[in-house]
């Protein structure tokens, strides 16, 4: 007995013990405190939230340029310190890729942001609803994910997005009601698996009623997931958002997005390489931040599944 | 017997997921905005108004939606029994069946899928079961990184870089197409340069899933009992990593070979559209972008019964390698 526990204890990290005991979050916020990879892409990623953000007060106070203001005679300017709005270079127009790529993140992120969380209401919702009803909704929700499931998604959002004047209101739409499928599962599996637990039985004996139920029992018990869900599921419309702007398909000009800026820029290879450089480079720290902090929060939120 | 009743039950359940599909897409496909004659004639000024109008009427597209689509599913899932064959199921372009245009392309995708196949695994695999024998080792840790910034670079962008690097500025590879036009289409040293960019940049993602997949495994495997054994028995280490560690950790891999392939196949729209590579993507795309309906509709089916098969290949795979897990 001894030795199976000293074993055990060999190959685990070393964690101080705390003092006191403390419930799952304080915990898990312990515990990912003390993993610098995560906090640093946390870092990152909040960072990027707020520049963008502030991109208006970059806009007047810090380069004193609007975001489409024109110069034809700096067009392809290479980065510069003088002036300091050209610190990325000036597009095809002689617009300020710096001012550009600050408003860019709010559509990038917002778009990412916005639609992850439209694809988690519906994913969790139908997810509780499936695992806890069983029956008829459970059949229903799982022919719709076998058919969704079943068209290659690159395919399905070419046809959808298509339909649609491309803006990023509609995308957020388009993403979100393609892309549900794989949070529902998730939870659906989870629920499956709870439902049968003995404190939802000792939930339904004192009569609470399913709404109760599947609030203040379930989905709490979910909640760990679906955090992790939601950080990796951001990067993930991050990148469909640039790969459908190369399409023809994403957000058109004038509203820049990081997507969109890209593409754009491809076409000025030869002349102003420098432009395809920083927003194909913001998508990628952007959507590695947030698979590291998805990677992080699982480890913190559930020290079982800890992948070594 | 059992299984040959439960692989019976699978393909019997795909068939109303692939008609879903078809109306789906059919629906979808055909709300968008536009029509695929005044596309097509555009720019011809002596047409009048009832040319246009014989024009759809020819090729059905005066007739009610579902109407439309009863004419479709009769031509390309039945080949039009019964009747002489009807315009439904050939593409409005080329004025030839959708699902013949769509196999001659089918060639080059399925090439650079297998080529990209072929990179995951010799580059992957080998990455992961590395990393997990020299666990915390700098190699371990380039690893886990390469693991997952592999997923996060933008598909289109990473080829356009290396086009830009390779291309042209080293000029060491060509940026586009099969092969060099003019060669014998069996210079296979000119085809190998053409495929490699495209293959590799299909590739990373897989490359990236493979190593982080491999590495988990290995680990698993590793921690347990009859390796041990097998070092106590005074077996080398190269015979314990080759013969017992990596054989039990490839079973995940293996099985997952088919699904791999069809998200390949469909993966590979952006890719061909990057080194403008002929296949069925590609094709599709344009389609899209053209209204040619018949053709959309082959590409997403094709791509999409690809899709169904290789998740029923896939759980069989499962219950064949892995007797513990039941097919039920």
């Amino acid at each position: 007995m001894t030795a199976t526990a000293e074993v055990t204890l060999e190959r685990r990290e070393v964690v101080p013990l705390r003092r006191t005991a403390a419930g799952l979050w304080s915990d898990a916020w312990y515990r990912l405190r003390r993993d610098r990879v995560t906090m640093a892409a946390l870092a990152v990623i909040v960072l990027l939230i707020l520049v963008s953000l502030a991109a208006p007060i970059f806009e007047e106070l810090v380069f004193r340029y609007k975001f489409d203001q024109q110069d034809l005679l700096h067009a392809y300017n290479p980065p510069t310190l003088d002036p300091i709005y050209y610190i990325f270079g000036a597009d095809e127009i002689g617009r300020s890729q710096a001012v550009r790529l600050l408003y860019g993140g709010r559509v990038s992120l917002g778009v990412g942001f916005a639609a992850a969380s439209l694809q988690l209401t519906i994913g969790v919702g139908l997810g509780l609803a499936a695992g806890y009803l069983r029956g008829r909704i459970d059949e229903l929700v799982i022919f719709v994910i076998t058919v969704l499931n079943s068209i290659p998604q690159i395919f399905l959002l070419l046809i959808v997005a298509s339909l649609f004047a491309p803006g990023p209101l509609p995308l957020i739409g388009i993403i979100s009601v393609l892309g549900w499928t794989q949070i529902t599962n998730f939870v659906r599996g989870q629920t499956l698996s709870l439902r049968e637990r003995e404190f939802i039985t000792a939930a339904k004996t004192v009569g609470a009623t399913t709404p109760r139920v599947l609030f203040r029992h379930l989905l709490p018990n979910v909640m760990p997931l679906i955090i992790v869900l939601a950080a990796i599921d951001v990067g993930t419309i991050m990148l469909l958002e640039a790969a459908l702007s190369f399409l023809g398909l994403g957000i058109q000009p004038p509203i820049p997005s990081w997507g969109n800026m890209l593409t754009n820029a491809t076409q000025y290879f030869f002349r102003g390489g420098h432009l395809v450089v920083t927003p194909g480079f913001l998508i990628f720290m952007t959507v590695l931040c947030l698979y590291l902090v998805g990677d992080g929060l699982r480890d913190a939120l559930d020290p079982r599944l800890k992948t070594h | 017997m059992r299984s040959l009743k439960y692989i019976l039950r699978r393909l019997l359940y795909a068939i109303p997921t692939l008609l879903a599909i078809s109306i789906l897409t059919f629906a979808l496909s055909r709300l968008a905005p536009g029509d695929p004659v005044r596309l097509f004639t555009f720019g011809a000024t002596d047409l009048t108004q009832q040319d246009i109008e014989a024009l759809r009427h020819t090729y059905g597209l005066d007739q009610p939606a579902p109407v439309q689509y009863g004419d479709w599913l009769w031509s390309a899932v039945f080949f039009d029994v019964g009747r002489p064959p009807s315009l439904a199921s050939q593409s409005i372009l080329y004025h030839r069946p959708a699902a013949g245009l769509l196999f001659e392309r089918l060639g080059n995708t399925l090439q650079l899928a297998l080529a990209a196949l072929l990179l995951q695994l010799l580059i992957g695999v080998p990455l992961g079961v590395i990393a997990a024998f020299k666990r915390g080792s700098l190699t371990d840790k380039f690893v886990r990184i390469f693991a997952v910034s592999g997923h996060a670079l933008p598909t289109f962008w990473l080829g356009l870089m290396l086009i830009y690097l390779v291309s042209v500025n080293l000029r060491l590879l060509p940026s586009q197409g099969l092969l060099t036009i003019g060669h014998d289409q069996w210079d296979i040293p000119d085809r190998l340069r053409h495929i490699l960019m495209p293959a590799f940049v299909l590739a990373l993602a897989g490359i990236a899933n493979y190593s982080r997949y491999l590495r988990t495994e290995t680990l698993e495997v590793i921690s347990q009992d009859f390796i041990r054994t097998a070092h106590a028995k005074g077996l080398r280490e190269r015979t314990v990593i080759v013969s017992h560690a990596f054989r039990n950790a490839l079973i995940p891999v293996v099985t997952a070979l088919g699904g791999i392939l069809a998200v390949l196949v469909s993966g590979a729209l952006i890719v061909e559209q990057v080194f403008t590579w002929p296949g069925v993507g590609q094709f599709t795309y344009a389609a899209v972008r053209s209204k040619d309906y018949p053709i959309v509709m082959a590409g997403v089916m094709f791509a999409s019964t690809l899709l169904v098969l290789s998740y029923i290949i896939r759980d069989i795979a499962y219950s064949v390698v892995d007797p513990r897990i039941k097919a039920s």
